[in-house]
């Protein structure tokens, strides 16, 4: 199975919309929402929660009131000052060394696992659709990212689905590096903006130190087109393709506001430019890009899917 | 004031928004948190003082002649960045916290920190607008947590006095939550949409927590979604201070590197709002 992770460096460039419209396209497929602090795919997919699981990562200090003698010497060695003299006066500054549990004289500080959010399997009208929710103020985003990643991997093997389409994170902090690790195919999608523009290069950087394939969707090409012939001159300098470039369109945000992808509300040139992308996309990774005869009859008669 | 620009959501116009209210106000630092991807600096093309400062944070170094591949290390790493491998210790670096847990633990004294540059700081003041006063943290690419660089900048701004405006990053994570923290005033930037809505909500849940008074500016506003939007900020009671209209010609002149002008009265507007909430506190 490929997976293909849809980016962007700067956010509200069209990812989310660009990776539905994908799911939309493409056969067969599972979809990840790898925002995990503000995931939206589902919102345009009407996803229907079939499974809740909850996710633990790190660890929190917990003191036995009892044993502690307020003797200090957390405070001292705390990095982060989260603790004072056995009591956690700023829990959000606590990073979860243990630091305090490994060297307190009396043994009073123990480590707890820490619940660090959820993460959902839901159906889709495109198929399954793995998703997640950070806990409120926690860290760890980016083992939630892997954590979705996995399980999104498990059912693609499980079903023989050949793809797999993610809709990744802004930036390039620890969030967008777990998203994109070993994955088949990066796709950043950039608007003619100065700002866009600046991120992508940035984004570009951070798949070459990882050695990824990348390849480019210009969105709201329209919007500058002295900057959108830049991107591809740019593009074309650092030998990046372009698969898709797609005109400024008043849709997307009316697809938004229906829940639904832009394929679903539009027909004309966003549709064909999409559909263009998709087809860039699928040949690229070497994948169908329609349902075969026995595909078709494969899912009709599978109950699982 | 220590006023925090968030969003919860991407592309909602946070740097917009902290580049209307700084080009309104005429002494103020501007610190840019988005290390990740920051941008203020395109619109202001700030004369930078001097070429900037290495920011670093401390990651732990083996002194291979002393490590006995005990394994204490290892054992009291809770972000399994130490693995031992035979007779010595393999370090992941990207995983580290910098926390000094394995030095202590350390028995043989084979652990010593090093300094590792994770991004740079740069000060500047804006060529057109010599009031605008701006400090710029890049991440160095690869490096995962920007966490200590944004905690670093804060730190540099702790002495200023004056009006003080950080440009968050998106999302609802630690980046953003290191952002917002301590700030006297949170404003929210969303847009009439339900992923706008969506997190938005989520990005409340944080300003809540962290018990920061919090305000909504509504960008790309139009009468599609304004009211839904406006009634769930009423819902959480928290004011919508300002409404930015939603147009092509804007979203042009943003593409182009500029922030028009036409907006200086909205930009008055939640100024007038910030020093009500100011003397309000005082």
């Amino acid at each position: 199975m490929k997976e293909l992770v849809i980016v962007s460096g700067k956010g509200g460039t069209g990812k989310t919309s660009i990776s539905a419209a994908l799911a939309c396209l493409a056969p067969q497929k599972v979809m990840v929402d790898c925002d995990v602090d503000a995931a939206n795919f589902h919102l345009v997919s009407g996803a229907t929660i079939k499974e809740t699981h909850v996710f633990t990562a790190g660890f929190q200090p917990h003191i036995d009131e009892q044993v502690c003698t307020h003797c200090g010497k957390c405070t001292d060695l705390c990095r982060f000052g989260a603790i004072t003299a056995g009591v956690i006066t700023t829990p959000l500054n606590c990073e979860g060394c243990g630091v305090c549990a490994f060297n307190c004289p009396e043994h009073a500080i123990a480590m707890q696992e820490k619940q660090a959010g959820h993460w959902f399997i839901s159906d889709t009208r495109f198929g399954c659709l793995i998703h997640a929710e950070l806990g409120l103020a926690v860290e760890n985003s980016g083992k939630l990212v892997s954590k979705v990643r996995q399980e999104a991997k498990k059912i693609a093997a499980a079903e023989h689905l050949p793809l797999i389409i993610t809709d990744g994170p802004p930036g390039i902090g620890c969030p967008a590096i777990a998203a994109l690790s070993g994955t088949a195919l990066a796709l950043a999608v950039v608007e003619p903006s100065l700002s866009s523009m600046h991120d992508l290069a940035r984004l570009a950087d951070l798949v070459a130190h990882f050695q990824l394939p990348i390849a480019v969707c210009i969105n709201k090409s329209t919007l500058h087109p002295e900057n959108t012939e830049q991107i591809r001159t740019w593009c074309h300098s650092k030998d990046i393709p372009i698969f898709g470039q797609i005109p400024y369109s008043d849709t997307f945000r009316s697809a938004i506001q229906a829940g639904k992808t832009v394929l679903e509300v539009s027909v004309g040139d966003v549709t064909e430019e999409l559909t263009g992308l998709w087809q860039n996309i699928a040949s690229r990774l070497n994948i169908p890009q329609n349902d075969s005869r026995l595909d078709l009859l494969r899912r009709k008669f599978n109950i699982f899917r | 004031m220590l006023i925090s620009i968030a969003s919860g959501k991407g592309g909602t116009g946070k740097t917009t928004l902290a580049l209307l209210l700084a080009a309104a106000h005429s002494q103020i630092t501007l610190i840019d948190c988005d290390v990740e991807e920051p941008n203020c600096h395109l619109f202001l093309q700030p004369k930078w003082q001097g070429p900037g400062q290495d920011i670093t944070i401390m990651v732990p170094r083996i002194d291979s002649d002393r490590c006995n591949g005990c394994g204490a290390c290892s054992a009291v790493c809770l972000f399994s960045a130490i693995a031992i491998s035979g007779k010595s210790a393999l370090l992941f670096d990207e995983l580290c916290h910098s926390c000094g847990g394995c030095l202590l633990a350390c028995q043989q004294n084979a652990i010593y920190e090093e300094q590792k540059i994770i991004g740079t700081l740069m000060t500047g003041t804006a060529a057109a607008q010599p009031g605008i006063h701006l400090v710029n943290g890049t991440l160095k690419v690869g490096t995962p947590s920007a966490v200590p660089l944004i905690k670093r900048m804060k730190q540099e701004s702790s002495q200023l006095t004056g009006d003080i405006l950080l440009d968050c990053p998106p999302g609802t994570s630690c980046s953003m939550v290191t952002a917002v923290k301590n700030s006297d005033f949170c404003i929210l930037v969303t847009e009439p949409t339900p992923f706008g809505k969506h997190d938005l909500e989520l990005a409340m849940n944080i300003t809540h927590l962290l018990q920061i008074p919090t305000g909504v500016v509504i960008n790309k506003s139009d009468a599609a979604g304004d009211e839904n939007m406006e009634a769930f900020c009423t819902s959480r009671q928290i004011p919508v201070l300002a409404k930015i209209p939603h147009s092509l010609s804007f979203a042009r002149q943003y593409a182009a590197g500029c922030i028009p002008a036409d907006f200086q009265s909205i930009a008055a507007t939640i100024w007038q709002q910030l020093k009500a909430e100011r003397s309000a506190k005082a």
